[in-house]
């Protein structure tokens, strides 16, 4: 299965940006975990970790706060005024 | 040494001290251009993705956003102008203030009020000199805008506008900053803020089909919480591009200056020559004929 495009990104920089497996975020709703192949989305955040895992297996966590999530044909933005790697 | 003389000379070392410094500060702000402009680079990634998602709700949804409706008459007009904290920028401020004025006349022809919200010490500067008010002001941090600030300007100018007419609020917003064009141009630019024009098309260069979103929690949330943070977004970048702006129209400037106290000296220090030598000639006429008339005494 092919590998989701993932950028994490805050208001003045691209805070993280590569290939990943899988994403899990808090949205206002609720946790939601992203694979390949996920439908488009557009969430708002609820602020606190974004969890990316690599394709290796590895795990990168980063703190998002006040923005949101979207999903378009494999690719997934984290957008966020502020963001940083945990 | 002569009267004429001593003066040239002061002058030559009047300038000569000044080049250096205009000299220093051209470096000095050719280095912050590079620096201003990479944190213009590096916002793009965050306006583009805002820019983005509101195009995708704004496409796939018929909802009416308080943001993006057409108020039916506006009374009043809000208008940002966005200036520097510094001056020796040439025409940087001046232009600015420029064109936030005649936008002011434009609006006040068109029957609406103006209300002033001031970024920048140049430009509250300039409405404190001519007495008139403004409703927001902003000072200190122009040079190296952090979000923080776009926030809180965001806020309030939401804030004016979701306000009632009758409560003192306003009905459109216009932004009037510095477009940072290359490193030798940079125009005042005047774009509407609020009420949001269309935006798709926009920032948007490849114009793919956006897919049908799936909205959570649903449509008017997500607009809810998106408008905002693309208006914050759009400030932002108007504060960046002023920002490098700044910094491009200070080199120019402080080049022109330069280069102007360069002519300075090499005039000056003809003028010194020629006052040398007339003083030499003088000199030697004087010994002459004061040798002639001992001379001929004889």
């Amino acid at each position: 299965m092919a590998d989701l495009n993932v950028s994490v990104v805050s208001a003045d920089q691209e805070v993280w940006s590569g290939e990943a497996s899988m994403v899990v975020a808090r949205t206002t709703e609720g946790e939601i975990g992203i694979l390949p192949g996920h439908e488009p989305l557009l969430a708002i955040l609820a602020g606190g970790e974004v969890r990316v895992t690599l394709p290796g297996g590895e795990k990168i966590t980063a703190n998002a706060e006040e923005g949101f999530l979207s999903v378009q044909s494999n690719s997934v933005q984290v957008v966020a005024s502020r963001a940083e790697l945990a | 040494m002569g009267a004429q003389l001593r003066v040239y000379r002061q002058k030559i070392k009047s300038a000569q001290t000044t080049k250096k410094i205009t000299k220093a500060m051209e470096l000095i702000a050719a280095s912050r251009i590079q620096k201003a402009q990479a944190r213009v680079t590096a916002s793009t990634p965050y306006s583009r993705a805002i820019t983005r998602a509101v195009s995708a709700v704004a496409t796939y949804s018929n909802v009416d956003h308080v943001l993006t409706t057409e108020p039916e008459s506006i009374e009043r007009a809000a208008v940002l102008v966005v200036t520097s904290d510094r001056g020796l920028a040439g025409a940087f401020n001046s232009q600015v203030l420029r064109e936030a004025e005649e936008l002011s006349e434009l609006l006040r022809s068109q029957g609406k009020e103006v209300v002033y919200f001031l970024i920048g010490r140049k430009a509250v500067g300039y409405f404190q000199f001519r007495r008139r008010p403004s409703e927001r002001q902003w000072v200190g941090s122009s040079e190296n805008p952090q979000f923080d600030l776009a926030k809180d300007v965001a806020e309030a100018v939401l804030e004016a506008f979701l306000r009632d007419a009758s409560d003192g609020g306003v009905d459109e917003i216009h932004v009037v900053y510095n477009r940072f064009v290359s490193m030798m141009t940079q125009t005042p630019e005047v774009v509407r803020l609020l009420p949001l024009e269309v935006v798709e098309g926009v920032e948007e260069p490849d114009s793919t089909v956006l897919p049908l979103y799936e909205f959570e929690p649903d449509v008017e949330t997500v607009l809810d919480a998106l408008l905002p943070v693309y208006i914050e977004s759009r400030i932002f970048n108007a504060l960046l591009q002023s920002a490098a702006a700044k910094h491009a129209a200070t080199q120019k400037a402080m080049k022109s200056a330069s280069d102007n106290a360069d002519k300075l000296i090499t005039d000056y220090t003809r003028l010194a020559n020629e006052a040398r030598q007339a003083e030499i000639t003088q000199q030697i006429a004087e010994i002459v004929g004061g040798a002639d008339a001992l001379v001929a005494k004889k």
